[in-house]
This record gives structure tokens, C-alpha cells and sequence, in this order.
């Protein structure tokens, strides 16, 4: 099968020996002494919105049992992944650089880990938008690092089929195992996530692309395609060369399409999926088992790094217990050292984005030489996988000139760090991308609500000006009525006084009695009056839904009555006993 | 003599009427440099300029009677924007019109609000539900935190929050270069 190649990239030292040399390593699920017992489970673990809590404190919750629904269709749900009891629905520290606390549901373990009644989904037997729905309920997103909602990624491509479905194997950064693993142990389950994937997707054809310093995965993965008899199924070794394992990068390599800026890789057929995605989708339809647990690699300064089967929830300091980190231990960084984010302590839990816990020191990270100035000499232009022009992204951040940051495509950049990888200035150049993104992240949504404040307020100028408008209508058109109604008065009551038949002029003579009085003639002012008078007797309406009572209805009312004059003159004793 | 001035008289004809047939084809409605300075403003229709919004405060600053630095949410970045859109000198903010404060949001104490619906009738941008004895609300999103609603409360149960940092809003901070001493030997 012909191979193709991307631009730039960079070759790191892997060391990823260490933690494959052990099999996957359950984590001690959360046993019953000290603190040790309790799950955090954040809610908003997904792009997409904040899920909504199901459950509140003191309720037993089932493993597996849906603890937080999906907030509209750009969301995912969240589940329990032990059984007990909730402690509590609060605020808790996230695995997040920013260290700010976010809405969590804490559970105690009771140890029996007792699942709910599980079932398998038949996708065959129902739509497409059903399958998707169950897999947005079963939380099952994208376990790559990027957590996208896997149910939004399902869709076929615009001809209703796909040609090519990518399962992303390559696990390009350093340190982490995960899929590694993954794919060793359990690559006959993956297989059949990715026949699912498959038929959702109308897929033509399959390519799972490892890459080639993974000997033992492909060769799990060929056994497994071969023992399916997978025709349309292919296991590809591909170049080992950081970031091989980006989506748009492994399409590059694997088909030779280029996704250009602003389109979706399903625009051209092609779809990605990661390996333990498609595990978890397994796991989701034909096990029935909500996606509760991922594999987590513990590696770098630890005296047993190795891969850890471990439930979301999990705090890290339970995690990290097994695999010792070493004393001299400064930091901890979710994710490899490349793209990971430093996280703000050990007691954050494990969240479904969590391939990696990368235990840093300052032997295993020396701190950075200082960053000098950029001297335009355009290695990082030559490194960057996603042919931008890294020194002009940095010049425009660094000046906070957002608007051509964004002309020179800020927003494809997939902040491998390669560029910052080989700055022979040392300048933490993904740094500055990130800000920048997250200024005019935030630009962007200050604007969209100054745009709806102004919406709202020149509709409300609108709906003023017309109820202003219709108000003066209304009285012109009740002062016009009066007036006409007067004069008829006028008119008619010298005439006809006592059959007097509209009620304007009724209430004129009867106020007037012209029978007994036939000198006194009703003056125009005192017609009006009395319209007006008419008009607003007209007007009460008895509410409708103090009639037709039943008894018991009745009782009630008289019991509130009762219980209101009693509080009345508790709070009032010097009041009357009813106004 | 009298071919040239034909050729200038037909030729001022035809131009005029070009001109003329462009002014009503091509005739641009509204002020487009008041909608420029309106999408600058930060739209909370708060008054603080002294007009009574946000568009009138950016008609009368295109009409040049009003100066650029009477927006208090703008803020300093606003006034920059502003400056650089006018062509006028950068000044600080005036502060008579206010001073810049974090962002805000009212916050209804559901105990005390008595109904009175007189928030309801000062909110610009009806963010506020609620109906006459029945308890008020306020709905955050659509909320610009102008404080209008603050005064005209009988009962002072509306309080200004600042809106608190979370992880969706979080920013990258700007990467700073930690400057350490240098010890000497």
C-alpha cells in the first residue's frame, strides 16, 4: 500500500519502553479505608455543554448509571463508574491548567461495584439517529485527548457513505502507552468497535494505521483483523515521526488528502476515529456498558510506570500510588510532554481525556533555557506539521495582533509544540498561540453578546414605540365612542328618556331621572362620565376559577383562610382580624 | 468655437446625469460611521454616557458633540478602538462618567423581591422576567450588567455579582518571562 508523507514534524526521544514492559494494571478500584474511597466525576468532561446532574446527595447510584444528561445534542452524558452513594454535587478542583474548580459529583464507594442492568444495543435494528442518541447517553466520546463527542462524528459523508474510515493507532507522543496497550491486549474487542464504526458509517473501506515502533500492537491488530476475516480491513504501519497521530496528519499519510483550511475530512470521505474510542463503542453497543473507565499510562518519574485500567473519577494521588513517584517529584502533566498541560495538583481525578499522567522533575524536565529573541531563521516554519508559518503566528500574538494572527490560519494550529521543539531561541512559542486563541475566543463571545444586548434593546425600542402607538389608538378610538354616545344621549333623551336603549344613554337618564325633572337636560360632560363608568363595570370580570368548586376544594380554601387569619394575627396582634 | 463648447455641454450633461443615476442607485442608507462606532460600544445601554443608549451616544459621537472617553464598560480598550476608528487623540477615561469595573451580573434576592415590576420597566434589554406581585428574575445570559435596575428597586434586593472566572471562560495568560536575580559569587 503506497504511504504519503506531511511536512515537518520532529523525532523526540520516545521512552516509551518503560511502561509497556507490564500488562495493563487494574486500578485498585476505590477500597473502603481513608480518603481513598471516593470518585470525583466532573460533569462537563466533553466539548460541548455542561451536562445536567441526575442525581443529588444521599442517592445510591449503580455503576454505569447515568449521573449527568447530555445539555442538547453538543454535549455528552456523564455515568457513575462505581456503585454507592453520593456525598455530594459541588464544586471540585479540575484537571485543567487553570486549577479553577468546576461542578463534580463526588461518590462513595461502597465496594461492590454493582453494575445496572446492561444490554446490549442492536444498531441493525435501529436508526441512525437512534444509535446516536444511545451513544451520546452511553457518554462515549473521542479518547484521543480531544474528547469530541464521538455521536456528532457519525455521520455518513455527503454521497451518504464514506470511502475511508482511519482508526488512529499511531500514539505519536512520547511517553504514552496507552493505546499501545490497548491494542496489544484487547485488539479483537477493537476490531469489533470498528466493524460498528464501519456500518454506521457505511464505510468502504477500513485503514488502522499504527505506527511501526509498535511491533507487538500491529501484530495484535493484523492477528485480530485476520481472525475476523476482514476483507476491507487494513492494519498500516506508518513512519514513526511525531505527530504522526494528528487526524488531519495520519489522513495526510494514509490516503494522501490534504483537508484544507476551513473543511472537514468528511467533506473527502475520510472520517478518524482513535483506538480506544472505538474500544469504548464496543463496549457501548454490544456490551451495553457506558464509557466509565480508560486506560491511563503513569510514566517519568515513577518507580513502576505502567498502564493503569482506571475509573473516571479516580484521584490521582490513588492512581499514582501504585506506580510510586519518586521524591524528587515538581510537577504532574496530564498528557505527554509535548502537548500536556501541567495540572494544578494530585487529589484532580481521572476525566475521560486523561491518556496520560506524566510525572515530571526537574532531572526528567530541566527548566527551559531563557528565551532569547526570534532570529527569523525558520526552523519552526520547516517543523510544523500543519505548514504555517509559526514565527509570523508568534510576532502577530506576541503584539497581540489578533486579526492577522487569524489571516495566517492561528486557528488550524494543532499545538503539537514542534515548532517550540526546535526554536534554537527557546521560545515557548505554543504559549503564545494559546493565548492568543483564548483571546480571541473570548473577543468572539463578548461580541456575539454585544450583538444580542443590541438586538434586544432595539426590539424593545420597537415594541415601546408600537405600544405607545396602538395605546394612543385605543383611546382616541374609547374617547370617539363616548363622545358619539354623548351626543346620541343628548339627542335621544328629551324623546325617548324612558326607553332609552343604549346603555350610555340609560345611564344618563336614570342618573338624570329627566321624568321626574324633565327641565334638567344631562350635560355632554356628565354623558361621558357615565360611558366611562359603564365601560369599567363592563370590564370586571369575575376570575373563572373560583366557581364550580368542589367540596373538598371548598374545604380547602376555608383551611388556608383559616390558617392565614390565625398567621395575621400572630405577625399583627394589633391588626383586625381580617382586611 | 461652438463644436467645442457643445462637446463640454454634452459632455457636463452626460456626467451629471451619470452622477445623478449613482446618488439614487447607490445611495447608502443609515450612517455607516454610526454603525461602526455602535459595534465598537460595548451595547449595555446603561446610560453612563449620558445618552440615553448606546446608539445615540455613537450618532452624536460620529456628529463629533460627543468625546470618545465617556464609556465606562468600554473601558480603556474601548476608548483606544474608538481613537484609532475617529482619527482623535487616545484620553483617559472621564470620570464623571464612571469609573471601569469588572463585569457584572444583577442578582434578584427572590426573598425580598415584592413584585413590583419596576425593574422589569428600566431593564433596556428585558432581561428581566417576572409579572406584577409575582417574583422577578433575571435571566444571565441576556443580562449586560448596566445596574439600571439597581436604583429604581423599592426594596434593594438587587445586587450587582461579578461574574467569577470558570473553565469555559478561563484565558491563557500571556506568556511572561520570569525575570530571577541573578546571585553573584
Amino acid at each position: 500500500m503506497q504511504l504519503f508523507d506531511f511536512n515537518g514534524g520532529v523525532t523526540p526521544e520516545y521512552h516509551k519502553e518503560a511502561s509497556t514492559q507490564s500488562p495493563i494494571a487494574v486500578s485498585p478500584a476505590p477500597s473502603r479505608n481513608g480518603l481513598k474511597n471516593f470518585l470525583v466525576i466532573p460533569l462537563h468532561q466533553s466539548i460541548g455543554g455542561t451536562p445536567r446532574p441526575l442525581v443529588s446527595a444521599g442517592d445510591r447510584v449503580l455503576k454505569g448509571q447515568r449521573i449527568g444528561a447530555a445539555d442538547g445534542d453538543m454535549s455528552s452524558a456523564v455515568h457513575a463508574s462505581t456503585s454507592g452513594q453520593v456525598v455530594a454535587v459541588e464544586m471540585r478542583r479540575m484537571p485543567h491548567p487553570s486549577g479553577l474548580s468546576a461542578l463534580c459529583v463526588v461518590i462513595e464507594a461502597d465496594g461492590r461495584d454493582e453494575w445496572i442492568a446492561r444490554q446490549p444495543f442492536d444498531y441493525h435494528q435501529h436508526t441512525a439517529a437512534e444509535t446516536r442518541d444511545y451513544l451520546r447517553d452511553a457518554g462515549v466520546v473521542g479518547l484521543g485527548g480531544a474528547v469530541f463527542p464521538t455521536h456528532l462524528k457519525i455521520s455518513p459523508g455527503k454521497g451518504g457513505k464514506l470511502d475511508t474510515l482511519i482508526i488512529n493507532g499511531a500514539e505519536c507522543e512520547p511517553f504514552i502507552t496507552c493505546d499501545d496497550l490497548l491494542m496489544r491486549e484487547r485488539a479483537e474487542a477493537i476490531i469489533q468497535g470498528v466493524v460498528i464504526l464501519r456500518d454506521l458509517l457505511a464505510a468502504g473501506r477500513a485503514l488502522i494505521g499504527i505506527e511501526d515502533n509498535k511491533p507487538q500492537a500491529l501484530a495484535a491488530m493484523t492477528a485480530a483483523v485476520q481472525a475476523g476475516g476482514h476483507q476491507d480491513m487494513a492494519v498500516v504501519a506508518v513512519p514513526t515521526r511525531y505527530p504522526a497521530g494528528g487526524a488531519k496528519q495520519l489522513i495526510r499519510v494514509l490516503t494522501g488528502i490534504e483537508v484544507p483550511h476551513g473543511k472537514r475530512s468528511t467533506d473527502y470521505g475520510v472520517q478518524c476515529f482513535n483506538v480506544g474510542t472505538a474500544y469504548a463503542i464496543h463496549e457501548a453497543i454490544n456490551l451495553g456498558q457506558p464509557l466509565i473507565s480508560r486506560i491511563v499510562t503513569v510514566a517519568g518519574n515513577v518507580a513502576a510506570p505502567r498502564n493503569y485500567a482506571a475509573l473516571i473519577g479516580t484521584p490521582l494521588h490513588t492512581l499514582l500510588a501504585n506506580s510510586q513517584p519518586l521524591p524528587d517529584t515538581d510537577r504532574l502533566i496530564m498528557g505527554g510532554p509535548m502537548m500536556g498541560i501541567t495540572l494544578p495538583g494530585d487529589e484532580v481525578p481521572v476525566v475521560k481525556a486523561t491518556n496520560c499522567i506524566l510525572v515530571g522533575s526537574p532531572r526528567l524536565f530541566p527548566p527551559p533555557p531563557p528565551e532569547m529573541p526570534c532570529i527569523r531563521c525558520g526552523e519552526c516554519a520547516k517543523a510544523c506539521p500543519a505548514d504555517l508559518q509559526p514565527f509570523e503566528l508568534y510576532w502577530f500574538s506576541r503584539a497581540k495582533i489578533f486579526g492577522k494572527a487569524q489571516e495566517y490560519h492561528l486557528f488550524d494550529c494543532i499545538e503539537c509544540g514542534c515548532c517550540a521543539y526546535v526554536c534554537p531561541s527557546h521560545i515557548p512559542l505554543v504559549d503564545y498561540y494559546r493565548f492568543a486563541k483564548s483571546e480571541i475566543w473570548a473577543n468572539e463571545s463578548e461580541k456575539a453578546a454585544a450583538d444580542q444586548a443590541r438586538e434586544q434593546y432595539e426590539f424593545r425600542q420597537l415594541r415601546e414605540a408600537r405600544e405607545a402607538q396602538e395605546k394612543a389608538a385605543r383611546l382616541a378610538a374609547r374617547t370617539a365612542a363616548g363622545r358619539a354616545a354623548a351626543t346620541n344621549a343628548l339627542a335621544m333623551a328629551p324623546v325617548t328618556a324612558p326607553a332609552a336603549t343604549s346603555a350610555a344613554a340609560s345611564a344618563v337618564t336614570s342618573a338624570a331621572t329627566p321624568v321626574t325633572e324633565p327641565a334638567q337636560t344631562p350635560s355632554p360632560q356628565a354623558a361621558l362620565i357615565a360611558a366611562a363608568l359603564e365601560r369599567a363595570r363592563a370590564q370586571q370580570v369575575q376570575p373563572a376559577n373560583t366557581t364550580n368548586l368542589t367540596p373538598e376544594q371548598q374545604a380547602e380554601i376555608a383551611a388556608i383562610e383559616a390558617r392565614r387569619a390565625q398567621i395575621r394575627t400572630q405577625a399583627h396582634p394589633h391588626l383586625p382580624p381580617d382586611d | 468655437m461652438l463644436a467645442a463648447l457643445l462637446v463640454m455641454a454634452l459632455g457636463a450633461v452626460v456626467l451629471g446625469a451619470a452622477l445623478g443615476f449613482a446618488a439614487v442607485k447607490f445611495r447608502v442608507e443609515g450612517d455607516p460611521l454610526t454603525e461602526k462606532i455602535d459595534a465598537i460600544l460595548p451595547q449595555t445601554q446603561c446610560g453612563q454616557c449620558g445618552y440615553p443608549g448606546c446608539k445615540p451616544y455613537a450618532a452624536a459621537m460620529a456628529k463629533g458633540e460627543a468625546d470618545i472617553n465617556q464609556c465606562p464598560p468600554g473601558g480603556d480598550e474601548g476608548i483606544r478602538k474608538l481613537a484609532d476608528l475617529l482619527g482623535r487623540e487616545y484620553k483617559p477615561l472621564s470620570a464623571e462618567h464612571g469609573v471601569e469595573k469588572p463585569k457584572a451580573l444583577a442578582v434578584i434576592d427572590e426573598q425580598r423581591c415584592i413584585g413590583c415590576t419596576l425593574c422589569i420597566q428600566a431593564c433596556p434589554v428585558d432581561a428581566i422576567v417576572g409579572a406584577a406581585k409575582q417574583m422577578h428574575t433575571v435571566i444571565a445570559a441576556q443580562c449586560t450588567g448596566c445596574e439600571l435596575c439597581v436604583p429604581v428597586c423599592p426594596v434593594d434586593c438587587i445586587d450587582m455579582v461579578p461574574v467569577a472566572e470558570n473553565i469555559t471562560t478561563w484565558k491563557w495568560k500571556y506568556p511572561v518571562v520570569a525575570i530571577k536575580p541573578v546571585t553573584t559569587q
